[in-house]
């Protein structure tokens, strides 16, 4: 098996990691995110230093400086052209960031679509012209050094996607598809979450970003294209899961199972993790999520399937585990 | 405004200086993570078992008292072991069995329907040290 990885935290550490990731930048398009936020947080240094300031004056300080605060030249500059002049220019700013987050395509960029489902992420790998190459779910995968299009829309109620080491927030919106640009300039693996309340289980939804260099990055393009030879023994786990129900809601490419209501499970054995990128994947967590997903993520859409033996549990887990 | 009003009023403002320094208090205060969702980086073997558990999501089939989330029911809850005689209702209850049949219970359980999990034989041992150390209750 496997060393323990800390994918179990990865949606933790998005959050709480140290350095806190947002602040973290992973790639130019985060990195720009960050400087505008350092810029926030300075000027409002500046200016609670200086309320603060006149506070102690108008509180403690001499009568002389006392009046002076209260003059109209101050409030007239403090009060009225200061604010005007510095929230201007930080919206100029902000909204000049913004759009080059959110630049339309140019043909060079390689197009990941991702769909917000209630409550875990489609991830579907597009062509030049649009056209779907292939599927995924909770995990996306690009390479170091290349500008990527995130397509973002969402199946029910509007979700938003967030890694923070890469980039900013983008809502994903039913009925529309929003633009997120998101470059890696180092290899490694980042925290996603979902970043706007959808309901029930919203707080157990992520997934991982994973930045890959060169040569790594062609080996798992090659794994996910290649022909897929074979999937997986067939015997007791394979029947189990088109004969429990499992097929009629999962993918599983190169098999009869099509189902399109749960992630896409062409992959699971190579995925980082489980339950939207909430638990770390192994032979145990595989067990517990398919027996018992109600217990791990309440409200989630898939049934926990407690009524079956442990033997089938063991069987469909060491069948799911054979699909890299 | 003149300086004989300022003056008057400074005296009067004093409470209201002092409730503005205790809304900044608050709001500095109000920004640090709570302190059960940071990890804990070092400690003895207690404290890297908790954070092994928590890592390898024995809490996807356990409920394991100091672990919020989360709380599977495959097996059985793991409070109070300390307590319980017979691991799995057929071992030995020692650290040492224990932490064997952490890594890989149908070895050594035969038919055990828990899973070999992935740890070494050190984070076992770790993890073993963390359920003895429960409270009974
Ligand atoms: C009613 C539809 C439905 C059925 C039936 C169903 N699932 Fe699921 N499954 C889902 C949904 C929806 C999710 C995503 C849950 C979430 O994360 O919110 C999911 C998630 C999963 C995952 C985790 C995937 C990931 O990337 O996190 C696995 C593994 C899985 N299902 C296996 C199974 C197996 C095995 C069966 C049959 C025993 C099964 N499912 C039956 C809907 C279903
Ligand atoms: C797939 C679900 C699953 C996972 C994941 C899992 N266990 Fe278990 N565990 C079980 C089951 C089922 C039993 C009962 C086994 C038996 O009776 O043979 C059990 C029994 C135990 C027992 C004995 C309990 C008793 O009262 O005698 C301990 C201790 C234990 N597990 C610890 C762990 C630890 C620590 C982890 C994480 C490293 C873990 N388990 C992960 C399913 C699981
Ligand atoms: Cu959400």
């Amino acid at each position: 098996m496997s060393p323990l990885t800390s994918t179990a935290s990865i949606m933790t550490e998005a959050l709480w990691g140290w350095p806190p990731p947002v602040l973290d930048p992973a790639g130019p398009y985060a990195e720009s995110v960050t400087v505008l936020s350092w810029a926030l947080f300075a000027m409002g240094l500046f200016v609670t230093a200086i309320v603060v300031a006149a506070l102690w004056v108008a509180l403690k300080g001499p009568a002389r400086l006392k009046a002076k605060i209260g003059g109209e030249k101050v409030v007239g500059i403090g009060g009225i052209a200061f604010p005007a002049v510095v929230l201007t220019g930080l919206l100029i700013w902000g909204l000049t960031l913004t759009a080059s987050l959110t630049k339309p395509i140019t043909g060079e960029e390689m197009r990941i679509r991702v769909t917000g489902e209630m409550w875990w992420f489609r991830v579907e790998y597009l062509g030049p012209s649009g056209d779907v190459l292939f599927e995924d779910a909770n995990e996306v995968h690009i390479p170091v050094g290349q500008p990527v299009v995130f397509e973002l829309t969402s199946a029910d109620v509007i979700h938003s996607f967030w890694v923070p080491n890469l980039s900013g927030k983008k809502d994903m919106i039913p009925g529309r598809t929003t633009l997120l640009r998101v470059e890696a300039d180092r290899a490694g693996r980042f925290g996603g979450v979902c970043a706007e309340y959808c309901g029930g289980p919203h707080a157990l939804m992520g997934f991982v970003a994973v930045a890959h260099e060169r040569e790594e990055w062609s080996e798992w393009l090659t794994s996910r294209t290649a022909p897929r030879d074979g999937t997986g023994a067939a015997g007791r786990g394979r029947e189990l899961f088109m004969e429990s129900g499992c097929a009629a809601c999962h993918r599983v490419a190169g098999t009869e199972a099509g189902g399109r209501a749960g992630p896409d499970l062409t992959h699971i054995g190579s995925r980082l993790t489980l339950g939207a990128g909430i638990l770390p994947n192994h032979r145990g967590t595989l067990i517990g999520w398919i027996g018992d997903s109600q217990s791990i993520k309440p409200g989630n859409r898939m049934p926990s399937y407690d009524q079956l033996p442990a033997e089938d549990l063991h069987a469909l887990a060491a069948w799911l585990e054979q699909q890299k | 405004m003149g300086s004989g009003r300022q003056a008057r009023s400074s005296g009067k403002w004093r409470p209201a200086g002092l409730a503005a320094w205790a809304v900044i208090g608050a709001l500095l205060v109000a920004c640090k993570p709570p302190a059960e969702t940071r990890r804990t980086p070092e400690g003895g073997a207690e404290a890297r078992g908790l954070a092994l558990i928590e890592n390898a999501g024995c809490g996807a089939c356990h409920e394991i008292p100091g672990v919020t989330w989360p709380k599977g029911r495959l097996g059985p809850s793991l409070a109070g072991f300390d307590d319980v005689g017979l691991i799995a209702g057929a071992l030995p209850n020692r650290p040492g069995t224990l932490a064997a049949f952490i890594r890989n219970a149908p070895s050594i359980k035969p038919g055990s329907t828990m899973p070999p999990m992935p740890l070494s034989e050190s984070q076992a041992a770790d993890v073993a040290a963390y359920l003895y150390g429960l409270d009974h209750d």
